[in-house]
């Protein structure tokens, strides 16, 4: 299959008045062409950062991409300029944010919004584009377009400014959509609504998407693979049904445990997971998850584990996967 | 729109016979009046001025006539420049003074709102410090100092511009510059404070993922959205610009209202304090009414008349 992105080692930090804050620490993972690859994690895993940093939206300073490759089409885009990286932007990936209540500019009607990344990688004229954003407001389902398209965010709900927002995201039918917790700050049949309309979309438009979530319900819905993230690494990676009926790190078993499930027994509490992440100005030598780790042995507080294959699509990185530690436990 | 300007127009009149009626009684408790002086006028004279012009009356039937004269406009005669009326000095002066103000309020704007993006784009860099520099020194060093010392140096040293009076355009410079340093600088702070907070909204990260430059990021999504409280302070800014300032009028010579009216006050001249003060007070309110039309123009979310629908 072919691949449309490929993060190989990616190390980015954050210089702060604390200190270096290494909020991303050698991250791999691909995300094939046509395919919606969730990436999950609590909040300051470094999700986001990934997420930004595939677009190249991470402010340097005080970011800095420290190491490795973000190769999008087999292009490094790490290198690039400004300007070859305007190009890409818009045109070729999109993004969708997590509030839609902020992430429209309140004194531009929506339509101007959307004909923007038209006109810039179309050249569409203005009536050419003006005719195009009242399409993809049809598209995204929203009533009335040709009214709608002059209208202000003030005068459109939550749920309608995030599909405004899927609407300028999708605008030039980019291959990658990058979309940061698209649903989290809206009520959940809106959220229904929304995932349904990025499937359909998907399916129609052939886009690969990145759904950066924390919420496992949606990746459930949505996508083919799960990219689990923790302390600024990759802890695990496999297909949906891999990580959800065979979960290999502890960490991944215990984000499950932490979600009610129907098909369970309603009265059973809820495991939460204890303590909290590590604190990214000092990251730990070994395993970042070893302080809150029921399995912890000795070489996860002194040695990281690297990704260990378990079969061609599933990888962990727990020192449990290591050949040694299977044949100590005999599994 | 038209209900609601009928509203403010309305309120406006309110505001400013509440002014008049403040400042008259206020002028009439100094102590003093038009004619004391050191040398004490023979008491038939000082009657004979008194009755002249009605000073003689009680001070309620002052009161009323004076208001009869504002409704006609009728300012009355100065008591200290025996040839004119308010009404002559006014219109002698306010041409001057709004001439001048105009200027320097097109420096102050388009100069502290270029300084205050720049500072706000090139944030924590040399372009940053410089500009707020500048601006330190603006707010910080009062005209009279920048006054005489752009007269240093661009009069007697450098000899580019004339020292003083008011004639050509080249008159005009140096006043204009002493006069727009104080504005200009603070424009320039809030406009660099309001974009940096700008820069940092997230729909300033959904332009950048559309491929958008800086530049038009700049122009398209942050100055609009940043100059919302720099409007707020341009009215009372324009009022009080154009109706004269005294200090910059004095050093240059420039025979303009703010003169008059610094004068007037000193001279117990009650017919000029009052109409100077009317005057001031009726381009203020007229600026706050165009201030608040403005904001709707810039902010769709503001609608006049408080009907606001979501």
């Amino acid at each position: 299959m072919e691949r449309i992105l490929e993060v190989k080692d990616l190390h980015v930090s954050f210089h702060t008045y604390a200190g270096e804050v290494k909020a991303v620490r050698g991250v791999n993972f691909h995300v094939n062409k046509g395919e919606a690859v969730a990436i999950v994690g609590e909040s300051g895993c470094g999700k986001s950062v990934t997420a930004q940093s595939i677009m190249k939206l991470i402010p340097t300073p005080p970011g800095q991409y420290k190491k490795g490759e973000i190769l999008f089409n087999g292009k490094d885009i790490i290198p690039m300029s400004n300007k070859q990286m305007q190009d890409i932007r818009g045109k070729d990936m999109g993004m969708i944010f997590q509030d839609p209540m902020t992430s429209l500019n309140p004194t531009m009607t929506i339509g101007n919004q959307i004909m923007e990344g038209l006109i810039k990688h179309q050249n569409m004229a203005k009536s050419a584009a003006k005719q195009r954003a009242i399409e993809l407001l049809e598209i995204v389902g929203i009533p009335q377009p040709d009214r709608r398209v002059n209208q202000y965010p003030h005068e459109f709900s939550g749920g309608m400014r995030q599909r405004a927002m899927i609407a300028i995201s999708l605008a030039c039918s980019p291959k990658l959509l990058i979309a940061d917790e698209p649903t989290t700050a809206l009520d959940v049949t809106i959220q229904a609504q929304i995932l349904d309309l990025m499937k359909d979309l998907q399916k129609k438009m052939g886009t690969s998407i990145i759904m950066i979530t924390h919420d496992l319900g949606v990746v459930a819905e949505m996508c083919e693979r799960v990219i689990v993230m923790y302390a600024g690494k990759v802890i695990e990676q496999g297909t949906v049904d891999e990580i959800f009926y065979n979960p290999q790190h502890p960490y991944t078993k215990g984000l499950l445990h932490s979600v009610p499930r129907l098909d369970l027994n309603r009265d059973e509490p809820l495991t939460p997971i204890f303590g909290t992440p590590p604190d990214l100005l000092k990251p730990p030598a070994g395993c970042g998850f070893a302080a809150r780790c029921d399995c912890t042995m000795k070489v996860c507080l002194e040695h990281d584990p690297e990704l260990t294959e378990i079969n061609a699509s599933h990888k962990s990185a727990c020192w449990l996967q290591h050949p040694m530690a299977k044949a100590r436990t005999g599994s | 729109m038209l209900r609601y300007l009928g509203k403010r127009v309305i309120f406006m009149i309110i505001s400013l016979f509440l002014i008049v009626t403040a400042t008259f009684f206020l002028m009439h408790s100094i102590p003093g009046g038009p004619f004391t002086s050191e040398r004490t006028l023979p008491p038939e004279i000082e009657q004979a001025l008194l009755e002249k012009y009605n000073l003689h009356l009680p001070l309620h039937e002052q009161y009323v006539n004076y208001l009869k004269g504002v409704v006609t406009w009728e300012l009355g005669p100065s008591f200290t420049e025996k040839s004119s009326t308010v009404n002559d000095m006014i219109s002698r002066g306010f041409p001057v003074s709004a001439h001048l103000g105009f200027q320097a309020l097109l420096v102050a704007i388009f100069g502290g709102i270029s300084l205050g993006v720049i500072a706000a784009l090139y944030h924590n860099k040399w372009q940053d410090y410089s500009a707020m520099m500048l601006a330190v020194l603006g707010l910080s060093v009062p005209s009279f100092i920048l006054a005489s010392f752009y007269q240093y140096i661009f009069s007697i040293e450098l000899g580019w511009f004339p020292i003083a009076k008011w004639d050509t355009w080249r008159h005009t410079v140096l006043p204009t510059l002493a006069l727009s340093a104080s504005p200009l600088a603070f424009i320039a702070r809030l406009t660099r404070a309001n974009m940096i907070e700008i820069m940092g909204q997230d729909y300033i990260k959904t332009a950048k993922s559309k491929g958008l430059s800086t530049p038009v990021i700049t122009v398209k999504h942050a100055i609009r959205n940043a100059l919302l409280p720099v409007i707020t302070y341009l009215g009372p800014l324009t009022a009080s610009i154009l109706t004269g300032a005294f200090v910059v009028e004095k050093i240059f010579g420039v025979p303009g209202l703010g003169r008059e009216f610094v004068m007037s006050i000193q001279n117990r001249d009650y017919t000029v304090i009052m109409g100077t003060t009317i005057f001031y007070a009726m381009i203020l309110v007229v600026m706050i009414l165009i201030v608040d039309i403005v904001y709707t123009l810039i902010d769709p979310r503001i609608k006049l008349g408080g009907s606001r629908k979501e």
